[in-house]
């Protein structure tokens, strides 16, 4: 983790000192000004597309957790406070509902020869946004332990019930297993996850009713409850900060994380060399029956706000091509799983490689989406405790989200 | 200032009365690294325009107010009508999150304001007594629950209780039970969270009671002590009637400030076990969905509450303004 | 005072001051665990295995030779450049407490010697402001910040805190002026002074107390608010506290805990020294002002 910072510290002084000098991108002038959240991954675009700052070009950045409650009202001004925003397949889709992105057909096909057809990401047709990077969630499992109890790597979650109390039994771990289920977005994600493994569909075809409350549902929930049968009762409270540091310590025997997290888990700080060493990057897996993996692909990329000049978008968008040029690749390959060519995959990127492979579904894209996630979040933790019923629990997930979509105006 | 006072909180309550224009969508093809896909969109263009017509939204009324997530009343309806006993019609309300968060605020409340004004006049007292040396440093430890952010000091706390933490491994070995953890039950959480309110603003009771204390005069202490007065009677009709103004200052503090517990919440990422009013606000604005009037409403709910709570309180200072009018 | 109760029960005293002890022990037994822990490595500071590790830095020694480490205070200081911050801090913070002190006792003690009902409902409305959650207040101001051209800036946020402290200021910098006796004012207003030049000459050396304490309460919500300047401040522009929680990580990452303990510890220095500086007014400010509510 230090040696990340360090280097994106690096990166970031070689940026600023050099700045005026490496000028040029063949940009003239114009306002770049770009919000991206706060990861080293981001930091390593942003600061190479800083490298075009100089003389008439003004450069301004802003990292924070923060960027997805200020996107909205920082592209609404006219002109927009930020000319590119780095987003998600999650983050774009308020952008895109309300008409705040700039298609990118004309800047792509001017400036945009470097870029593979597989990063553009084209809404009805138009090019909206530019991806440069892909993350999952996928299994990680320590070879030692499963070795020890006779186990293959689980390639289903009831594969997974199975080895956790496989472990159990022999005395190995009490605990063996966990997600990321704090009753936050987490949580929410992981019943995405489980819910479109089982081959559920959210809503009722060409509607944005809710259609949760069904068998699929039901399997879902019940499945989640089963797993955190075997991961510390303080499940709840569990996120990425809470389970990276778990596994360093041995703890934990697989647990299901995101692919951007391989990286600290195979370095060498904060664990012991016996842990690292049987760290094992594993595929998603599959539940009660289904074909694809339970998991969702999110990619990271791009998209330059509608309320500016077009001299400023012109000039945002060449820095950014810059951001994700062939040399930022080779000076951060492992910081990342890149979709340029330039990228070489390492062992932490096998793990999002086989998700993708195995032909897992994107995160939906929907602009209601995100009150269905709300919903999720809201009352799964009851039922999880213990509290009603599984039904009970996703009649009242479609109560909390009708009431959201009507105050949005997605319902009637 | 009227500025700054009036204006927020007026376009709070227009915000409230307002949901967003319906939506109209259309099925578009949207192709990303993974695959392609025909999914339906909202139709930007389309609702700018309904948008341009009427900028705020769609007139609802109090509707925003009533529905589910919120008051609810027609779910309280069927739940009264369906369930049997009083006991599933408390577990049923439990259910609808407004009023889960509610209960919670209230118990959280009324729990903390009374616990911060007992124990910060104790510990003032106990203070008081100590030699004028180590008064000093006494003052400055005391005072560093409340100086420090809300959300850093129950980070702090947070990883402490851990049960691998210190001082969620020590409960483990006083009640000999290594499944014990302060995060996994509801109930441990609750007290966990009072507990941590407690500790938080018992500080500023303390300095206001230790400054009044300073005042008491000791001409009637004394006076007491001759007539015989015990230490507990003096206490108790000589420096708690002469702390009663301070005592309902830090009170009115307190309940607002009860009414408003968000941070913990945070810290401890106790959201499963454990909503608040503001909490949910903070949900509503920051979660998935920008639920501009969901929050409103949540907001002036939250005021609501407050001035009832506040009403005896404010009685008297308006008596008081009375009796100072010229 | 204490010395008139000297005479009496060694018990009482005994139990008095075994009950200030353990409350310091609650008080301060966090902080004592941070600043021991942030010399740790974070395997040490979570201490998954053992908790008593964090006591001895077994991982501590593992990684780097000793027992002690200053990683995190260089990593946040040196590396992330935390001293930015502390900055941007001492200016919100200044400001903030200077023009809500001012406006505070102008507006105060103009309340407290006027005589009409709009002071009253001036004082309640403050009140139900003051009850408003700040997130939803935050929400708000969002969109005609950028509209303006206005977010991200100190000043902004300066102005929005000023904004948000001010009932509060108020509320208990008008109940310390009506504590101040009416005739002092009012004589030397016969003997010819103005309004302002008797606040000037009588009210102003007798206020001290009350504005310090006042000051202080301010002081706290500007250097420990999260809601708002993390809403309302650019990267460049961030303060001590939203930095702190950008070191925790986010949800696909995992942050460096480590820089953040030591910031928090470097964060509640100051606090230290300022407390120390400022605790008699504090308290002889407190008497003075909050006792009529």
């Amino acid at each position: 983790m230090k040696y990340i910072k360090i280097l994106s510290c690096a990166a970031l002084m070689t940026g600023a000192s050099f700045g005026s000098a490496f000028a040029g991108c063949g940009i003239e002038s114009g306002r770049i000004s770009i919000l991206a959240n706060d990861f080293p991954a981001l930091h390593a675009v942003v600061s190479k597309a800083e490298e075009c700052a100089g003389g008439a070009v003004t450069f301004a950045k802003n990292h924070t957790a923060k960027h997805q409650e200020l996107q909205g009202p920082a592209l609404t001004a006219n002109p927009a406070e930020y000319t590119a925003k780095i987003v998600t397949n999650g983050s774009i889709v308020p952008l895109l509902t309300d008409g705040l992105l700039r298609p990118l057909d004309d800047l792509v096909a001017k400036h945009g020869q470097s870029l593979g057809k597989n990063q553009l990401i084209t809404i009805d047709g138009k090019i909206m946004a530019v991806a440069f990077m892909a993350n999952a969630q996928h299994l990680v499992v320590r070879q030692d332990i499963l070795d020890k109890v006779g186990k293959p790597v689980p390639s289903t979650y009831e594969e997974v019930l199975e080895t956790a109390e496989a472990i159990r039994a022999a005395g190995i771990m009490k605990y063996p297993f966990a997600m990321l289920t704090k009753a936050d977005w987490n949580l929410g994600e992981e019943v995405v996850n489980m819910y479109l493994g089982h081959g559920g569909e959210f809503f009722k075809p060409g509607t944005a009713e809710a259609s949760v409350n069904n068998a699929k549902g039901v399997a879902t929930l019940e499945m989640l409850k089963s797993l955190m049968e075997y991961s510390n009762p303080d499940f709840l409270t569990y996120n990425t900060g809470a389970v990276v540091p778990l596994w360093e310590s041995g703890e934990l025997a697989m647990a299901e994380i995101w692919g951007s997290s391989m990286g600290s888990l195979l370095d060498d700080e904060g664990s012991t060399p016996a842990v690292v060493s049987n760290t094992v990057p594993a595929n998603a897996p599959t539940v009660g029956g289904g074909s694809n993996p339970a998991s969702t692909l999110w990619w990271d990329g791009f998209s330059i706000a509608k309320n500016i000049s077009d001299e400023d978008a012109e000039a945002t968008f060449i820095a950014l091509v810059n951001g994700v040029s062939t040399e930022m690749v080779k000076a951060n390959n492992d910081k990342a799983v890149w979709l340029m060519d330039a990228y070489v995959p390492g062992k932490s990127a096998e793990g999002v490689s086989m998700v993708a492979a195995a032909g897992a579904e994107p995160y939906p894209m929907l602009p209601y989406m995100g009150l269905l996630h709300g919903a999720f979040v809201a009352e799964v933790p009851d039922f999880l405790q213990g509290n009603e019923s599984a039904e009970q629990t996703l009649a009242d997930i479609e109560a909390a989200y009708t009431a959201a979509a009507q105050e949005k105006g997605f319902l009637k | 200032m009227v500025l700054f006072i009036a204006l927020p909180i007026a376009s709070v309550v227009v915000q409230s009365l307002f949901v967003q224009h319906e939506q109209v969508m259309i099925e578009v093809e949207n192709c990303g690294p993974f695959k392609c896909e025909t999914v339906i969109q909202a139709d930007p263009d389309a609702t700018a325009a309904l948008r341009e017509s009427a900028p705020l939204g769609k007139y609802n009324a109090l509707k925003t107010y009533t529905n589910r997530n919120h008051l609810a009343f027609n779910e309280l309806g069927d739940i009264w009508s369906s369930s049997e006993t009083f006991f599933g019609f408390i577990s049923g309300v439990y259910n609808l999150p407004f009023y889960k968060a509610l209960f919670f605020t209230l118990t959280y409340t009324f729990l903390v304001a009374p616990s911060v004004l007992i124990l910060g006049l104790f510990i003032a007292l106990g203070v008081n007594r100590l030699p004028q040396l180590v008064k000093g440093p006494t003052i400055f430890a005391s005072l560093l629950p409340m100086i420090v952010t809300p959300l850093i000091g129950s980070l702090i706390l947070f990883w402490m209780v851990d049960a691998d933490g210190i001082i969620g491994a020590t409960l483990q070995l006083i009640f000999n039970n290594p499944d014990l953890s302060l995060k996994a039950s509801a109930p441990l959480t609750w007290i966990m969270l009072i507990i941590y309110g407690i500790w938080h603003s018992t500080p500023f009771a303390f300095v206001v009671f230790y400054a009044g204390l300073q005042t008491v005069p000791s001409d009637t202490l004394e006076a007491a002590q001759i007539d015989g007065a015990s230490r507990w009677q003096r206490v108790r009709f000589v420096i708690v009637p002469y702390m009663m103004p301070l005592a309902i200052f830090i009170l009115l503090m307190q309940l607002m400030d009860g009414l408003r517990v968000f941070e913990p919440i945070v810290g401890f990422s106790a959201s499963a076990k454990a909503t608040s009013l503001s909490w949910i606000i903070f949900n509503d604005l920051f979660g998935n969905a920008k639920l501009y009037g969901s929050a409103a409403a949540t907001s002036m709910l939250t005021i609501l509450f407050v001035c009832i709570i506040l009403t005896p309180v404010l009685i008297r200072t308006w008596r008081d303004f009375n009796r100072k009018g010229i | 005072m204490t010395s008139s109760f000297k005479n009496n029960a060694p018990l009482l005293t005994w139990f008095a001051t075994s009950m200030v002890v353990l409350w310091l022990l609650i008080a301060i037994g966090p902080f004592i665990w941070t600043v021991w822990g942030s010399f740790k490595v974070e395997g040490d500071f979570f201490s998954k295995a053992d908790w008593r590790n964090a006591i001895y830095g077994v991982m501590t020694i593992v990684e780097t030779g000793d027992s002690f480490t200053g990683n995190g205070y260089y990593g946040a200081w040196i590396e992330e450049e935390f001293w930015f911050n502390v900055f941007n801090t001492t200016v919100v913070v200044f400001f903030t407490v200077t023009i809500s002190l001012t406006m505070g006792t102008l507006g105060g003690y103009a309340l407290a010697r006027s005589g009409f009902r709009y002071a009253f409902w001036l004082l309640i409305l403050a009140l139900i402001f003051r009850a408003m959650p700040h997130i939803t207040l935050v929400s708000g101001y969002l969109l005609p910040f950028f509209e303006w051209n206005v977010w991200g800036k100190l000043s902004t946020t300066i102005v929005v805190l000023v904004a948000i402290n001010q009932p509060f200021t108020l509320w208990m910098l008008h109940s310390f002026f009506l504590n101040i006796p009416k005739d002092m004012d009012e004589s030397a207003m016969v003997d010819g002074c103005t309004r302002f030049q008797a606040f000037r000459h009588v009210i102003i050396p007798v206020m001290w107390p009350g504005v310090i304490t006042t000051g202080l309460f301010s002081f706290l919500l500007a250097y420990n608010d999260f809601a708002i300047t993390s809403m309302l401040l650019s990267s460049e522009n961030q303060t001590m506290v939203p930095r702190i929680a950008s070191f925790l990580g986010s949800v696909r990452e995992q942050g460096n805990v480590m820089f953040a303990v030591a910031a928090v510890v470097s964060a509640i220095v100051p606090l230290f020294f300022l407390v120390l500086f400022f605790q008699r007014q504090i308290v002889s400010g407190l008497t003075a002002g909050a006792v009529k509510g």
